[in-house]
């Protein structure tokens, strides 16, 4: 019997199995292959808080979702046609998740007894036939497999056990004829210096993809066309990384120094690695002793001239919000950002969520606004830090970039950018020409943007005290008449709010009125597009508007928002941009609220729709 | 790091157009004073200084000196310090802290400031009492203190901030009194010329909620016997006579009468470079059969985080051929759409 190959438009994979099994790598490398193919594609990383719950527990599984395509697509997808389970308790977790009729691949190695009964199981479902009726389930002898490949190796069996990942990618890419080359490039270098590992996890790769073809098995292979993407150089970028490389822009651009200050935090310790690895761009990097301290050395360093930067999760914004202040009233340039994770306290650290929305708008005394930008895709976290960076600079103001666990870790194909062709970022610093008779006035502001002049110590004949104190209007000098505090919180208000003049007009998906619109910030973006989509297809009359800023929203959102008959607002918190756009706009606009730490389907969304529209 | 081409400052010239609203008679307006005094005679240009306080009275300071200032928040004036240090390490930086800000709100940043050594020069202002809050206990006060939070006394055990900083693993630790204009300028004098973070203490008097807090330091009939003036090199001798001398006793400092049966050789020499002596002589604090010491316990050389960062960097950028973003988003697995 020769085999088939199927044509399909696009395929939803998740690898699951335990902390110890490599699934995050093992995704990370089908999702680099699949990128070169040329797809469109969405990934959504999945793992536990704790580093070494027990192996075989349902608390250790971690988890790799990816939805690869031949159009252009927005979500990691809603639920996985294929299940790749390396153990019982991979398959527990997520055999509820997948797809009616979907495809199990399991690694029968692993369902001893024990893994069983860790996983709850009281007898084993690959034998059973309680999951025949519903699914096609591939038990796959992955373990013994692999260490028939590496015999020869003199190996210790638990280092070639710790292949079978590859030996289930390799299958994977013959199933869905991806290339290995890559992967084998990355092998070689991974583990360079010890060419027998290199070797091991080959012969796994080669004997997973060598089992798909040669078998009788697997009788069909897929394949997926490219994905029509503007034409351009890609790369495949996670959120975090994208945050970095948009920091590091701004800084080569506006040819500021970057200093980043900050503690570590899940989800947003990996941009304190990346800036940390880029020293050859003389990026300085500050671990401090808590995120006040972070906070603090880089209001520091923006006092003294750097491009300062500090990036947190929750819990730290909470820590890091008296020195917010302190930057809001001394008016200096900073970007502060915070990757979302489930709260509250310590809460799901390494799940997403949008909960810190109010904690950014209102989460200071007194009253102090800071510009909040929330990027929608991970490749758009480049194009928000770099933004971030340039109003801070240009309004002299801290801006604070919210994304989360999902934008983090989450990944797509994206067009590699031309620093060229971002918008100029100019500095100028204050010095002796802006002395208005012989003297130097710190709070003297530019009238289109309301920023006050950036003078830094070191330049000669503007030595001037800035603080926490109310300042005097003009001079900077503390003053407590009540007339110009009452101005200045005022002043400082209207200079968040001038920042809606650098918007362009807001993008409306579908038709400017119609029965709902969908309004979305931040990483819920995608499942608002894919759904907006699916519903315009079956002629709904639906559009969506995703808000990049969040602080100021821009002008003209509440014309929009009057073109339609419903307002529906889905987020990943219990209603927190709804509150905002209801009391901004007097409307009655809806909510669809889920915190289960993940990105809200677009098929839920698509159903809130429908009811709403009844 | 003395500027080449400095233009002769005079005392007027620190001095911001600011008036200084500290009570009449608070110790605050001596170290003030020797501040202005002592800065012309630094060496640097004026826009080279920047003074970096937290909240209390101490630290309204930075209104007052016309350099760059910066008033921040409650205890993390070490944190902003570090962070302009970092971002222009050719800046002569000074943060300005009371025991309260400094000690308690911020001790968490201090200690870390001194293990880091980055060069920056904190002056703690210690009243012993939260002044600018209106006179509760500070983590220097003694205890059983009565104040308005403790009408009962105090039930905590008070900081020693220079055995702090010590086990902190500052490289200057030297301590003055508000009253000692002379020994305070030297103090400042030195702190300045210390590369790496230098931890000054001054005894200062809160009249108004402290009053009299060291009294036996500073008036005549009991100064010689409560201070240990500390000279590198010199022994450790006090008293008006100078007749008395620290003495150890196996590793137990005792107090000793110069005369028939001890001599000026059996006396302990302080070293300014000796973190044993250094300890020992911050533990006299608070012993009250001691006098207090006084001046520089400690001062070594050791490298500053600023040299070693920038070190870092440099050796990066000439290792590594990525000298824009741009290498690095063009780098790495990347694929061409037509
Ligand atoms: C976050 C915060 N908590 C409390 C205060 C109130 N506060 C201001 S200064 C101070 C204590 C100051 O004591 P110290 O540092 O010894 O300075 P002194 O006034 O004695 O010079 C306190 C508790 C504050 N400003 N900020
Ligand atoms: S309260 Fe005390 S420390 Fe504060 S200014 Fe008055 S005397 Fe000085
Ligand atoms: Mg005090």
């Amino acid at each position: 019997m020769s085999k088939t190959t199927l044509q399909v438009d696009e395929v939803v994979i998740r690898f699951a199995g335990d902390s110890g099994d490599g699934m995050q790598l093992t995704g990370t490398r089908f999702t680099e292959a699949t990128a070169i193919v040329g797809n469109d594609l969405s990934t959504l990383p999945d793992y536990p808080a704790e580093i070494r719950a027990p192996a075989g527990s349902v608390a250790g599984v971690s988890a790799f979702q990816i939805k690869f395509s031949s159009k252009d697509i927005h979500t990691p997808g809603d639920k996985p046609d294929v299940l790749v389970a390396m153990n019982p308790a991979a398959l527990k977790v997520h055999q509820k998740e997948l797809a009616p009729g979907g495809t199990i691949i399991c690694n029968a190695n692993a369902f001893s007894s024990k893994n069983l009964k860790l996983a709850g199981y009281d007898s084993n479902p690959l034998e059973d036939n309680s999951l025949e009726d519903y699914y096609t389930v591939y038990s796959v002898e992955m373990g013994k497999m692999v260490s028939l490949a590496c015999k020869d190796m003199g190996l210790p069996a638990k280092t070639v056990d710790r292949s079978k990942n590859f030996f289930a990618l390799g299958l994977l890419f013959w199933i869905y004829d991806r290339p290995m080359k890559p992967t084998k490039d990355w092998l070689g270098i991974k583990f360079g210096k010890r060419p027998e590992l290199v070797e091991s996890n080959i012969r796994a790769l080669d004997a997973g993809y060598n089992y798909g073809e040669t078998t009788e098995i697997f009788m069909t292979r897929y394949t997926i066309d490219k994905a029509s993407l503007p034409a351009g150089t890609y790369r495949n970028v996670v959120g975090n990384y994208a945050i970095s490389l948009g920091l590091a822009a701004a800084a080569e651009k506006s040819k500021l120094n970057l200093f980043y200050g900050g503690y570590p935090i899940t989800p947003a310790s990996d941009i304190l690695h990346t800036l940390s690895a880029w020293k050859h761009l003389g990026i300085k990097t500050f671990q401090a002793e808590d995120e006040i301290a972070g906070m603090g050395s880089v209001i520091g360093a923006a006092f003294a001239g750097d491009l300062g930067i500090t990036a947190t999760s929750g819990p730290g914004i909470a820590l890091k919000s008296e020195a917010m202040g302190l930057a809001v009233i001394a008016e200096l340039p900073m970007v502060i950002v915070n990757v979302q994770r489930g709260g509250p306290s310590t809460g799901l650290p390494t799940k997403t969520e949008q909960s810190d929305l109010f904690q950014a708008m209102y989460g200071r005394n007194g009253e102090a606004p800071i510009p909040i930008i929330a990027p929608g895709t991970p490749g758009d976290c480049f194009f928000a830090a770099y933004e971030a960076c340039r109003i801070a600079v240009k309004y002299m103001t801290p801006v604070i970039v919210l994304t989360d666990g999902y934008l983090a870790n989450g990944s797509e194909p994206w067009q590699v950018p031309e620093l060229d062709d971002l918008i100029p970022f100019d500095v100028k610093f204050a010095d002796k020409s802006d002395l208005l008779d012989g003297q130097f006035m710190a709070y003297l502001r530019d009238k289109d943007t309301l920023a006050r002049p950036w003078a830094i110590p070191g330049t000669e004949a503007l030595e001037h005290r800035i603080g926490g104190l109310e300042k005097e209007d003009v001079t900077g000098n503390v003053s407590y008449d009540p007339e110009n505090h009452h101005y200045m919180v005022e002043t400082r208000a209207k200079k968040v709010e001038s920042i809606t003049q650098e918007f362009d007009p807001t993008e409306i998906y579908g038709d400017k009125s119609g029965d709902v619109l969908i309004l979305s910030w931040g990483g819920i973006m995608g499942s608002c597009r894919a759904a907006a989509e699916s519903l315009q297809k079956d002629r709904q009359k639906v559009s969506h508007v995703h808000l990049r800023w969040v602080n100021p929203l821009p002008k003209d959102l509440g014309e929009i928002l009057m073109g339609f008959k419903h307002v529906l607002i889905p987020e990943i918190n219990f209603g927190q941009l709804i509150q905002i756009i209801r009391a901004e706009y007097l409307v009655d606009a809806k909510g669809l609220n889920q915190v289960r730490g993940k990105p809200i389907s677009s098929s839920d969304i698509e159903k809130t729709v429908k009811e709403l529209i009844g | 790091m003395a500027d080449s081409a400095v233009q002769t400052y005079s005392r007027a010239d620190f001095s911001s157009d600011q008036s200084v609203r500290w009570c009449p008679g608070c110790g605050d307006y001596a170290i003030l004073a020797q501040t202005q005094k002592v800065f012309p005679e630094l060496g640097i240009k004026k826009e080279n200084f920047v003074f970096i306080s937290g909240i209390g009275c101490s630290s309204r300071f930075p209104y007052y000196m016309n350099t760059y200032g910066f008033h921040t928040i409650h205890g993390r004036a070490t944190a902003i310090a570090s962070g302009v240090k970092l971002a222009n390490p050719n800046l002569s930086v000074w943060v300005v802290t009371g025991d309260g800000d400094g000690l308690s709100i911020g001790g968490n940043h201090t200690i870390h400031l001194m293990r880091r050594n980055l060069d920056i020069n904190v002056m703690l202002f210690n009243n012993r009492i939260y002044g600018l809050t209106k006179g509760q206990y500070s983590p220097t006060s003694e205890r059983g203190k009565i104040t308005k939070s403790s009408p009962m006394g105090s039930l905590d055990c008070p900081f020693n901030p220079l055995t702090l900083v010590l086990g902190a693993g500052a490289t200057f630790v030297a301590r003055t009194i508000d009253r000692e204009t002379k020994h305070m300028q030297e103090m400042i004098t030195r702190s300045y010329g210390h590369k790496g973070t230098s931890f000054l203490e001054t005894y200062q008097n809160c009249n108004i909620f402290n009053n009299g807090a060291y009294t036996s330091l500073t008036d005549k009939g009991t100064k010689a016997d409560s201070v240990l003036w500390l000279e590198d090199g010199k022994p450790m001798v006090f008293g008006s006579e100078k007749n008395k001398g620290i003495r150890l006793d196996g590793n137990k400092p005792i107090i000793v009468e110069i005369g028939d049966k001890w001599g000026l050789d059996d006396v302990l020499v302080h070293d300014e470079s000796d973190y044993v002596i250094a300890s020992l002589l911050s533990n006299l604090t608070y012993q009250s059969d001691f006098p207090d010491p006084i001046g520089v316990l400690y001062a070594i050389e050791s490298v500053t985080y600023e040299d070693l960062m920038m070190a870092q960097i440099n050796e990066a950028i000439k290792k590594s051929d990525k000298k824009s973003v741009q290498d690095i988003l063009n780098s790495g697995d990347t694929w061409i759409v037509e």
